[in-house]
């Protein structure tokens, strides 16, 4: 008998077949993780599971417990026993850890709240998995890591049985993901069983009972995570064998493109600290200079504080091609061809109800399109150079940026911010949350802008993407440069340690 | 492009379809309601000049909303701009050219002070405007001692109340028509020159027909009523929606308004001064009001302490029904200018059918709210 049986979930939308026929089962105490590219169908088949989309807007049968179950909301899904934790984390966060974790279902007598019960609850439950987290705290206090840690105890709080993780360590630090997976073994233990959406397979092979690979909606198999090697799995989710997905550089450095010298950024909240302190650095044309660290290291704070669109205070020296450069405006930035492919597509990138040729000739629109006076079809012109060597995959130019997957949405970011036809080219987490092929062909796309003599700054929290891309390393630890390595010199130890503020 | 006119049509075209079925639905039914008069020419040219000062103000308004802000301070600015005019023409007995510049200027300065304190302090554009609301109302009532003042000016009555004659209306009509046929050869030719195709004359040609078609029968109607014209208002308000939609569709400025109002952060990061556009939106809501305000002044022969109360609301309400979304990033001229002439029909057709005033508001309260709840439930099918 199965905790959760799925079988042959077809689901549709106008034009699309995103599930075909996709057969899932879990067992109770199994960690079954769920594969596959973005737009494979992983997210569409949880959201059947959890009544986002009701009975009746799909075809197939959800059994729990061999019973057949229809949900029409997700809190009829939620009754059974399922709890979802979304990638963007659903905490309020004006309301204290308690608050949250019993948000809807407080302990309460005709409707007053019974506030003792409620912290004294939320102090066991928070107990029973180890976590020394304050319930009386507010949740925009704590980080990232134990707001993840939270939205997992207020699933528990609902005696859920079955747990979803959509991408969950996708901005944990590696202590907090080690925590995550301690709690996940205890529940486990307790016969949870848990369905793991990431994109991470180390640590897909490291948690995993079985593995599931999605592929177009339809499921390519399901098997032992023991049985199967990396390689397959990446196979399988591809659809074909992917050699180095890394391309072989062949670079050839020029004259210095971009130099900074004492870069200082100064934190918002807190006046007086130093998030960068005194960098400096410089980078050739033809070179893709690698930025790692962990998170809060202060990379990303360095890209926006040479940018100018630091929002806080900042001050440093700049000099683009030789000559000193004054810039105060991310416009100012532009004009001495810099470009800056931001972190968080959605947040930073994207106007995601806007269509891919309004997003693309945004940032170049004066050059593009006329200084005053716009011009649409040369405008269509200048999108279809991105939207053809990107490959990007959509209808036209006219489609809704929103409705794109992710690794599409990546590229009509890095497509607006080539059509300024930068000198240099900041990318900050240019791959997060995409699939396997999207990533490889952005990595191609990197690799062919340095070899025609782009200087490219690369910021990512994927170690083997630093090193697979960057001719030059340096390594942030909390606002200091604590190493640089060539490409040759820089192996994971070297970088770990620098990063890690160990040396 | 198959593909490309498809998702075109499914979006905004349709909805303007769906909008100019509901307006003929609305008229259709007043014509039969009041016994055949509400679509004579006569009414509707009465009808036209009613909606030019809300139609004016719509098409600012429609501007700030985009850019992800709002202005509800254009009713008592409107007063303001107004009393002041009123007051140097007649009170204090300036000519009129330097009465309307004193409006005009005023206008913008307070469009310029509310956008300031939004774009550079950070102060919500709901909580200056309301500020706004209030102070300005206070200054027109200090400003005209809480009495009416009468204009007697026929220049300035003319703003609000004169014709442009029948001949006069084919001309603009001709030029209008030129224009017209001058872009769509335009259009075509540009085919060509970008090498996108070979140029399509007879296509763009074709294509034009309905708005030369709209222009004849607009110039018509409003010649047939006894033979006087075009409104003057009428023909500011059709200036200022025609210049609004040029802004908004074919101008760095007006991308930059929606790209501001879709994702400020985003319009920030690709290099576009967020906090000058604003401003700039700001000042041309404020000309805009000034503009309303002479023609309010003019239709009503003087300047009165309220005038202009609840004016925004109307300016907003135009906006919203012709679907805008407050959060900002959405909305189009063309849809404010429909709203607003929707707006302005169900004014003027309940009036002709004696509606008692309070049940007019209650009915155009419902509406308001039916209206925005039916596209909500519309978006989230799509």
């Amino acid at each position: 008998m199965s905790l959760l049986e799925m079988k042959d979930i077809v689901k549709e939308f106008p034009g699309v077949r995103a599930l075909d026929g996709v057969s899932f089962t879990l067992e109770a105490g199994e960690f079954h993780s769920l594969v596959g590219e973005n737009g494979a169908g992983k997210s569409t088949l949880m959201k059947v599971l959890s009544g986002v989309y009701p009975v009746g807007t799909y075809e197939g049968d959800i059994l729990i417990d061999d019973t057949v179950r229809t949900f029409r909301t997700i809190r009829e899904s939620e009754n059974a026993g399922v709890s979802i934790i979304f990638q963007e984390l659903s905490l309020v966060k004006e309301l204290t850890v308690g608050e949250n974790i019993f948000l809807g279902q407080a302990p309460a007598k005709f409707g007053v709240i019974d506030w003792s019960r409620l912290y004294h609850e939320a102090t066991v439950l928070l107990q029973d998995l180890h976590l020394d987290i304050d319930p009386r705290v507010l949740v925009g206090n704590l980080g990232i890591g134990q707001q993840q840690l939270v939205e997992i105890a207020k699933a528990l709080s609902k005696n859920a049985r079955i747990l979803v993780l959509d991408e969950p360590t996708a901005a944990l630090t590696e202590s907090e993901v080690e925590t995550l997976f301690g709690i996940l073994r205890k529940l486990k233990e307790r016969g949870v069983g848990m369905i793991y959406i990431s994109h991470k397979l180390d640590e897909v092979f490291k948690m995993s009972d079985r593995i599931t690979v999605l592929r177009d909606g339809k499921t390519v198999g399901t098997q032992a995570a023991a049985d199967m090697t990396r390689d397959q799995v990446i196979a399988a989710m591809v659809g074909r064998e992917v050699g180095d997905i890394f391309p072989k550089p062949d670079h050839k450095f020029g004259d210095t493109a971009l130099e900074i010298s004492g870069l200082d950024v100064y934190s918002i909240d807190v006046p007086d600290k130093k998030l960068v302190d005194n960098v400096g650095f410089s980078v050739r044309r033809g070179e893709v200079l690698g930025i790692a660290g962990l998170m809060g290291a202060g990379r990303s704070e360095l890209l926006s504080g040479i940018f100018a669109s630091w929002q806080g205070r900042y001050s440093r020296k700049i000099t683009v091609g030789g000559t000193p450069a004054t810039i105060s405006s991310p416009a100012d930035a532009i004009s001495h061809g810099i470009g800056f492919v931001t972190e968080d597509r959605k947040r930073f990138g994207l106007i995601l109800e806007q269509t891919i040729l309004d997003n693309m000739t945004l940032a170049g629109l004066q050059k593009i399109s006329g200084r005053f006076v716009t011009d649409r079809m040369r405008e269509t012109i200048a999108a279809n150079g991105p939207m053809k060597s990107l490959r990007i995959k959509a209808n036209s130019t006219m489609t809704i940026a929103g409705t794109l997957s992710g690794g599409n949405q990546q590229k009509v970011v890095l497509g607006k911010w080539l059509l300024i036809n930068p000198k240099i080219l900041f990318l900050d987490e240019p791959t997060r949350g995409i699939d396997v092929g999207a990533k490889q062909e952005i990595y191609a796309e990197i690799n062919r802008l340095a070899k025609e003599g782009m200087a490219i700054v690369l910021v990512s929290s994927e170690l083997p993407e630093v090193l697979g891309l960057s001719d030059r390393v340096i390594v942030l630890h909390e606002g200091h440069i604590t190493g640089e390595f060539t490409r040759s010199e820089a192996t994971p130890e070297k970088v770990m340690a620098a990063a890690t503020g160990n040396q | 492009m198959s593909d490309e006119k498809k998702s075109i049509l499914s979006g905004q075209t349709l909805r303007a379809y769906i909008m100019i079925a509901v307006l003929a639905m609305i008229w259709l039914y007043f014509h039969w309601a009041t016994g055949s008069i509400f679509l004579t020419a006569r009414n509707l040219s009465n009808l036209m000049s009613q909606m030019s000062v809300t139609g004016v103000l719509a098409v600012g308004m429609l501007m700030v909303i985009v850019s992800g802000n709002i202005d509800l301070s254009v009713g008592s600015v409107l007063g303001f701009a107004g009393g002041i005019a009123a007051f140097m023409v007649t009170t204090m007995e300036y000519g009129l050219p330097t009465a309307i510049l004193a409006a005009i200027v005023v206008s913008i300065a307070i469009g310029l002070l509310q956008g300031a304190l939004t774009a550079y302090l950070n102060i919500p554009a709901f909580i200056v405007t309301l500020g706004g609301l209030l102070a300005w109302r206070g200054a027109v009532k200090w400003l005209l001692g809480g009495s009416t003042v009468p204009i007697s000016d026929k220049t300035f009555m003319a703003i609000g109340q004169s014709y442009v004659g029948p001949m006069a209306g084919w001309a603009i009509a001709a030029v209008a028509i030129a224009f017209v046929v001058f872009m769509a050869i335009r259009r075509a030719r540009s085919v060509k020159e970008l090498g996108l195709g070979e140029a399509n004359y007879t296509g763009e040609l074709l294509k034009s027909i309905v708005p030369i078609g709209g222009i004849i029968i607009f110039i018509w109607v409003m010649n047939a009523y006894d033979d006087k014209g075009v409104p003057i208002p009428v023909l500011i308000f059709v200036a200022v929606a025609l210049v609004g939609g040029f802004l908004t569709t074919s101008t760095t400025f007006g991308r930059y308004l929606y790209a501001i109002g879709g994702n400020a952060d985003a319009a920030r990061l690709s290099g576009i001064n967020n906090k000058r556009n604003v401003l700039k939106v700001f000042a041309l809501m404020g000309a805009l009001t000034g503009l309303a305000a002479l023609i309010f002044a003019g239709r009503g022969s003087s300047a009165t302490p309220d005038a202009g109360t609840l004016k925004e609301l109307d300016a907003i309400a135009a906006c919203v029904i012709g679907g805008a979304s407050l959060v900002g990033g959405r909305g189009t001229i063309f849809g404010a200018c429909l709203g607003a002439l929707i707006m302005a029909s169900l004014d003027n057709g309940m009036s002709l059918l004696n509606v008692r005033d309070f049940m007019q508001d209650i009915i155009k309260g419902s509406i308001l709210v039916a209206a925005v709840g039916l596209d909500m439930a519309g978006r989230k099918r799509s």
